[in-house]
């Protein structure tokens, strides 16, 4: 239950975070919160040579609106996606998912651009942007550049992020008054990752929906966007009729995995009670 | 701040030299980078009253405040928390700032083997400094990373409650 012996740089910049990873080749990790990071060390699932601490980097935080954007540093905490104002205006499906990652302690450390590199698909963040649309802003020895939600979760833990490369910022288009968002998950005990998750984003015109993006965690290897189910929903409203057909219309987006704890039937009957319950609260204006 | 020196992956266990304030006290000591604060504390430091756990962020009895928040010590090596202010239990103990919650814990025997307390009476200072008059839910909550294996929680979410509602009637003194 120990790491094994490793040696550590502080960043100052960016420059001397990239500098140092090439340098080490790949056998370096770069450390954000360390609350993913430090348990695999730990466990030794991970042996690196060097850690390159990135949490002093002054250009890895903030929030603040760009364009038609909230840029979200990547520092950014997840205690942090509760207190800041300009999250719970602007980016309200972060702030009404952040109470439930992990415990009050683990929020205090943990970061944005962290969860979204760590691409668990058991976790909160990375699925909420797929459903925000949001951008993921990449530097790396060749240059910046921004991938879309929909392209950068790849697999199980593997996202477009090549080695050597960081997330400096997400953007999350800037939450509009004829928008309508809800966040919920069934977990065993509260701060538990969850059995099934899911936020959805959805443009409305009055009562009818002209855009809906719903996105699930833990079903599968990455976030999941359920397209089938989304489009069984534009153009009408959310009553009872249309919240069961897209509650059907589930079974041909998700496959959840087998596992020993959570039968896929069971996975998917939990998704389909979630989705309904979510519709619902969206149909009544939450 | 310089630029990384490669020499430095040659010699991966060489020990580095940090500085933090702890209990508001300044220590500097002699650490491998792969050492964890909760290590660090407990044997360089001989502040044994943070426990080291499951050392994967799970338990919560190795909660310290890192600059006034409450953190787990396994889950950062102590290079990390250089410059940092920390504060353990010894430290809340000594100050008394804690003193009521202590008092209130032990009246009502929210503790058996003692091992998860450190960690409880930091997750309860932190949500009290925050919220005053929390819920028993809230309470519930602000516990859900600490594991109680003998006495269960209820005498510990009582003790939480109690202490709030005396602070909030006695004025709300923190
Ligand atoms: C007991 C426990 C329970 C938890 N429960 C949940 C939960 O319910 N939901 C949830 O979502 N999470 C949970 N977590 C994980 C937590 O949210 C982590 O903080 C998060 O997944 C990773 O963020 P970090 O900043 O700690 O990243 P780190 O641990 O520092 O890093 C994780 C990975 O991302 C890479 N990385 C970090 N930052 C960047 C960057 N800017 N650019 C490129 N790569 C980067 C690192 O190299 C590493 O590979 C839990 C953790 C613990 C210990």
């Amino acid at each position: 239950m120990k790491a094994r012996a490793f040696s550590y740089f502080r960043a100052a910049t960016i420059d001397q975070a990239l500098d140092a990873h090439a340098r080490a080749g790949d056998d370096a990790r770069f450390i954000a919160g360390g609350q993913s990071l430090v348990p695999a060390l730990s466990l030794r699932l991970q042996a690196p040579r060097l850690l390159i601490d990135i949490t002093r980097i002054g250009e890895l935080r903030g929030v603040r609106r760009e364009g038609g954007f909230l840029r979200i540093g990547a520092l950014t905490r997840h205690c942090e996606m509760l207190s800041e104002p300009l999250i719970a205006e602007f980016a309200p499906l972060l702030h009404a998912a952040a109470p439930f990652i992990a415990h009050p302690a683990i929020r205090n450390r943990g970061t944005f651009g962290g969860s979204v590199a760590q691409a668990d698909p058991a976790s909160e963040f990375p699925a909420m942007t797929l459903a925000l649309d949001a951008e993921i802003e990449i530097i790396g020895p060749s240059g910046s550049r921004r991938v879309k939600a929909d392209d950068f979760f790849v697999d199980l833990f593997e996202t477009a992020l090549q080695p050597g490369e960081l997330i400096t910022a997400v953007f999350v288009p800037l939450f509009k008054a004829d928008q309508r968002f809800a966040f919920d998950e069934l977990a065993r005990r509260r701060g538990d990752y969850a059995l099934v998750g899911c936020g959805m984003l959805a443009t409305c015109t009055g009562e009818i929906i002209d855009d809906i993006r719903i996105s699930f965690f833990s079903v599968g290897n990455t976030p999941t966007r359920v397209k089938g189910t989304e489009a069984t929903l534009i153009g009408s409203s959310l009553g009872a009729e249309r919240i069961a057909a897209a509650q059907a219309a589930l079974a041909s987006d998700l496959a959840p995995p087998d596992s020993d704890e959570v039968p896929p039937a069971m996975r998917l009957h939990l998704a389909r009670v979630l989705l309904g319950r979510m519709l619902g609260r969206l149909g009544e204006g939450a | 701040m310089s630029g990384f020196d490669e020499s430095l992956l040659g010699d991966a266990d060489e020990t580095v030299r940090v500085r933090f304030v702890v209990n508001g006290r300044k220590v500097a000591c002699e650490v491998a980078p792969r050492e964890t604060l909760v290590d660090c504390l407990r044997n360089a430091l001989e502040l044994t009253g943070t426990h080291a756990g499951c050392e994967m962020g799970a338990c919560g009895a190795c909660l310290v405040q890192l600059d006034g928040r409450a953190v787990h010590s396994c889950l950062m090596f102590a290079v990390q928390a250089d410059g940092a202010r920390i504060d353990t239990i010894e430290g809340f103990t000594e100050s008394g700032v804690i003193a009521d919650l202590q008092a209130e814990f032990h009246r009502r025997n929210a503790l058996q083997c003692g091992f998860c307390t450190p960690g409880m009476l930091v997750s309860a200072h932190e949500l009290l400094s925050q919220v005053t008059r929390p819920s028993r839910d809230e309470i519930r909550d602000a516990l859900s990373g600490n594991y109680c294996r003998c006495t269960g929680y209820e005498a510990i979410v009582d003790a939480i409650d109690a202490v709030a509602r005396a602070r909030s009637e006695s004025g709300g003194a923190t």
